[in-house]
């Protein structure tokens, strides 16, 4: 039985009523990682079909066009994760920064890894016809934004979970060993499969807007890139159907309750499933109508993100409200202890100034 | 105490937060916020001249602003975040606290620029003429103004951190935003950002326009001018700003600008300082007389010595509000001021939550030839020395790296041994030899401890690790917590 470490909380009021901060942190949050999707996403596309342009060029038109959405979605994405920073630090101080320390080396090296990948996602896309003759070269550099793309992800879950485990604080020992936790891989093969599927939906509404001229001059119908980017959606959502019930099934017991939290994941599943099904649908339409689901399927997506940042809220308040009171009991305790020390030492009143 | 102790012992942790806000604001005020406004005032001044050229040196000065600013400008500010996380998360823990809505109006605004950047950037080439090439001008106009106002938002943290004005009384926002540094010190670094926006476009423009063009000329002077009617406004901000800087904080400006070795330096280094100032405004002087005559690499110089200075200024600003972190509210070390009498009074250890492991050279100093109670007795304390070490020095000095406690125990004491009898008086009163200390927050008995523990380094040279390697241990002292906590623990059982 590993001892639980209770700590103090800063002593200082929250800055707003919690539940406008678990909004904040939420609704934010989910926007941060759609963006993280279509930026991860995108490199990997891309990555992809610059490999199948090596042998049919104008797979190498789409990669480019894809490469060419990751500079604002890159952005965005790093802008929009500070919001949620803001949040998770204001609400959970004691626990977040706890597994910052705990995982610290790599915690730190988040920020140059993303700048490294952001140049490098800049170099592939910007010296894209500068280096057409080294192409070698060229994909090298993609596969290394890939590969950083995806190694950080693996630094936030490992914190993520790492904060929601006060029993754990005491066993870790680096990042590996928080890695090692239970629930971190499976959730990060769930995050991984969503990249792909979320930039296949955006492949869909890039081309949905395109005219058959323009897919033309790319050297494709405009069906046949609206059904690829569908296929994008359809085969990793598939994998969702298996992994997301494995990382469900690998959260570890908590001391709350979590039978909400796993309520609103069951109708994440059933939304995903109708989901599924429209797509399916969608790619087998013929090239006059294919695209009218999108709306629908968006939608259906939309909900089954929110469903997921609702279920992932409820399990972090099951895991933590408990020691969230034992914490709040010990922070007022040792207030008082410190206004009782301060009138001893300083009988007259006011603050010592040692 | 209430945070495993994360520890870099070769850096050291102010160095880690130094090396990322120092490029952050480097690139911040020189390419935001005061090259955004300076490559709309270029694209402005060759849409009036209808001179294409123009327009192109704006859009390549533009486009090394946005990839430095959207990879290392944006990532770094992020990374101030996560480094005083790690090193400090008493004091960034409180401050969000005070300043969540100015942050959380600061990030919405940082969403605009971004967003502008992007825009203004990704447009250029396709809003070429007529009232969509106006437009892009304003888009300009306006990427500088919320540029700026993110930098007007930070700027009065920056200035809490100093001198929490009011806030000490009354707590709230409003309070702790007007403190008394905020005005002056954003009137230092507005003129600041657009000067040193000039200077880098000044050493910009000859990579981007070749010598027999007449425009290489013009922009040089053009920019140099712009540099030039900022000068004084820097001087004038610099003098507001210093004025307003507590006068005990002034008393450790030469330990700030040149640490303690070299404090004696402080007029050379004034004197440098003014030489350089004078430097950069002959080059700027010369660039607009005789843009001609002015070679490459001269612009070398002034590019070195305002990143250098400016750099600097950080650090002076970092380290004067010594001994504290949040002006006579929490010390260096993350203690409240309001917390001594209890911590002096009963212990740091006692209230400490966690402890960080000794590492095999650390326990390799305890003598072989002890029996084992002695041993462990032995081991107990320099944990113990090691535990008030990484609770109350560590945020501020390493064991053998920078601003290392060995190096200033080999300046104080030699060679001689550092017996605890030998040390501990000089620990005891050293806040009152250097003002710049904070005084030592535990009890007499623990600064025992603490000196048994800075004993062993005249021996032991071996970096000591943080709990980002080495993990932590529940403090004994928070055993009897377990019994509150047994339910929890029915659960992690499970």
């Amino acid at each position: 039985m590993n001892p639980i470490p209770v700590p103090r909380d800063i002593p200082l009021p929250l800055p707003a009523p919690e539940p406008v901060l678990v909004a904040v942190l939420v609704v934010f949050f989910l926007m941060h990682i759609a963006f993280v999707n279509f930026m991860v996403g995108g490199a990997l596309l891309s990555f992809y079909y610059e490999v199948r342009g090596l042998k049919e060029k104008r797979y190498d038109a789409l990669a480019y066009e894809i490469a060419s959405t990751i500079t604002a979605n890159k952005s965005i994405a790093v802008v929009l994760g500070v919001g949620p920073l803001l949040a998770i630090n204001t609400l959970y101080t004691v626990y977040f920064y706890t597994a910052n320390a705990l995982t610290g080396t790599f915690w730190i090296s988040i920020i140059p890894l993303v700048v490294v990948a952001f140049l490098l996602t800049y170099m592939h896309k910007y010296l894209w016809k500068q280096m057409e003759g080294r192409k070698g070269l060229h994909l090298a550099i993609a596969l290394a934004a890939c590969l950083i793309f995806l190694f950080i992800p693996l630094i936030f879950l490992a914190n993520i979970n790492l904060m929601l485990f006060p029993e754990k604080w005491g066993t870790v020992h680096g990042f590996f060993s928080a890695l090692a936790l239970p629930n971190v891989l499976p959730r990060y093969a769930h995050f991984v499969l969503a990249c792909p599927a979320m930039t296949g939906l955006l492949m869909v509404w890039l081309f949905r807007r395109r005219s058959a001229a323009e897919a033309q001059a790319m050297g494709f119908s405009r069906e046949e890139l609206i059904r690829s980017g569908y296929s994008w959606v359809l085969w990793p959502t598939l994998a969702q159907f298996v992994v997301g019930p494995v990382a469900l099934l690998t959260l570890p017991d908590v001391s709350g309750s979590t039978t909400s939290t796993m309520g609103i994941f069951s109708l994440s599943i059933l939304a995903s499933l109708w989901m599924t099904l429209l797509i399916f649908i969608e790619t087998r339409r013929p090239a006059e109508r294919i695209g009218r689901s999108f709306a629908g399927i968006c939608l259906l997506m939309l909900s089954v993100v929110v469903l997921m940042g609702a279920g992932r809220h409820l399990y972090r308040e099951a895991a933590l409200s408990q020691h969230r009171e034992l914490v709040r009991a010990k922070t007022a305790d040792y207030m008082h202890r410190v206004e009782e020390a301060n009138k001893a030492a300083n009988p007259g009143g006011g603050q010592r100034r040692p | 105490m209430d945070f495993p102790v994360f520890h870099l012992d070769i850096l050291g942790n102010r160095g880690l937060i130094a090396v990322i806000a120092i490029l952050h604001v480097l690139i911040n005020h020189g390419l935001a916020v005061g090259m955004m406004p300076l490559v709309a005032c270029l694209e402005w001044y060759g849409l009036r001249k209808q001179d294409r050229k123009w327009d192109d040196l704006a859009y390549k000065i533009l486009f090394v602003s946005f990839i430095i600013t959207t990879t290392a400008g944006a990532l770094s500010g992020v990374g101030i975040w996560l480094s005083v996380s790690l090193v400090n998360p008493y004091s960034i823990g409180s401050l969000i606290r005070v300043f969540f809505w100015a942050w959380f109006v600061e990030w919405l605004v940082f969403i605009t620029e971004v967003c502008l950047i992007v825009a203004y950037t990704l447009t250029w080439k396709k809003w070429r003429d007529g009232a969509a090439k106006r437009r892009h001008v304003k888009l300009g106009f306006a990427l500088g103004l919320f540029s700026w106002i993110t930098m007007a938002i930070i700027v009065s943290i920056l200035g809490f951190m100093m001198d929490p004005g009011n806030w000490l009384a009354d707590n709230t926002l409003l309070a702790g935003f007007t403190n008394p540094i905020y005005l002056p010190q954003l009137a230092f670094r507005t003129p600041l950002a657009a000067a040193m926006a000039g200077i880098i476009a000044l050493f910009l423009v000859p990579f981007f326009v070749p010598h027999w063009e007449p425009l290489r000329r013009d922009a040089t002077r053009a920019i140099a001018l712009w540099t030039l009617f900022f000068a004084p406004f820097v001087l004038a901000g610099g003098w507001w700003y210093y004025s307003v800087v507590p006068s005990v904080m002034k008393d450790n400006l030469a330990v700030s600008a040149l640490t303690l070795a070299f404090s004696g330096w402080l007029d050379d280094l004034l004197w440098i300082a003014v030489f350089t100032m004078v430097a950069i405004l002959a080059v700027v002087q010369l660039a607009i007389a005789r843009p001609a005559l002015v070679p490459r690499v001269a612009f070398l110089f002034p590019l070195v010595a305002i990143l250098w200075m400016t750099g600097h200024f950080e650090r002076v600003r970092e380290f004067i509000r010594k001994p504290y972190v949040i002006g006579r509210y929490m010390y260096a070390n993350g203690v409240r001021v309001e917390d001594y009498a209890l911590l002096q009074r009963d212990g740091v250890l006692a209230y400490a939550t966690y402890s960080t492991p000794l590492t095999d050279a650390e326990k390799a100093t305890i003598p072989g030839t002890l029996s084992p109670s002695a041993r462990q007795a032995a081991l107990d304390r320099l944990q113990k020395g090691k535990d008030v070490f990484m609770d109350t020095c560590s945020r501020c000095h390493t064991t053998h790296g920078v601003n290392a406690v060995a190096a200033h125990l080999q300046r104080l004491f030699g060679d001689q041994p550092w017996k605890p009898d030998l040390t501990l008086g000089y620990l005891e009163n050293m806040h009152n030899a250097q003002p710049f200390m904070p005084p030592f927050p535990g009890t007499r008995q623990e600064l025992g401890l603490l000196a048994v523990y800075l004993e062993q380094l005249q021996h032991n040279a071996a970096p000591t690790t943080g709990a980002q390697q080495a993990g932590v241990v529940i403090a004994p002292a928070a055993a009897p917590r377990e019994a509150a906590s047994r339910k929890l623990e029915g659960s992690a059982a499970r």
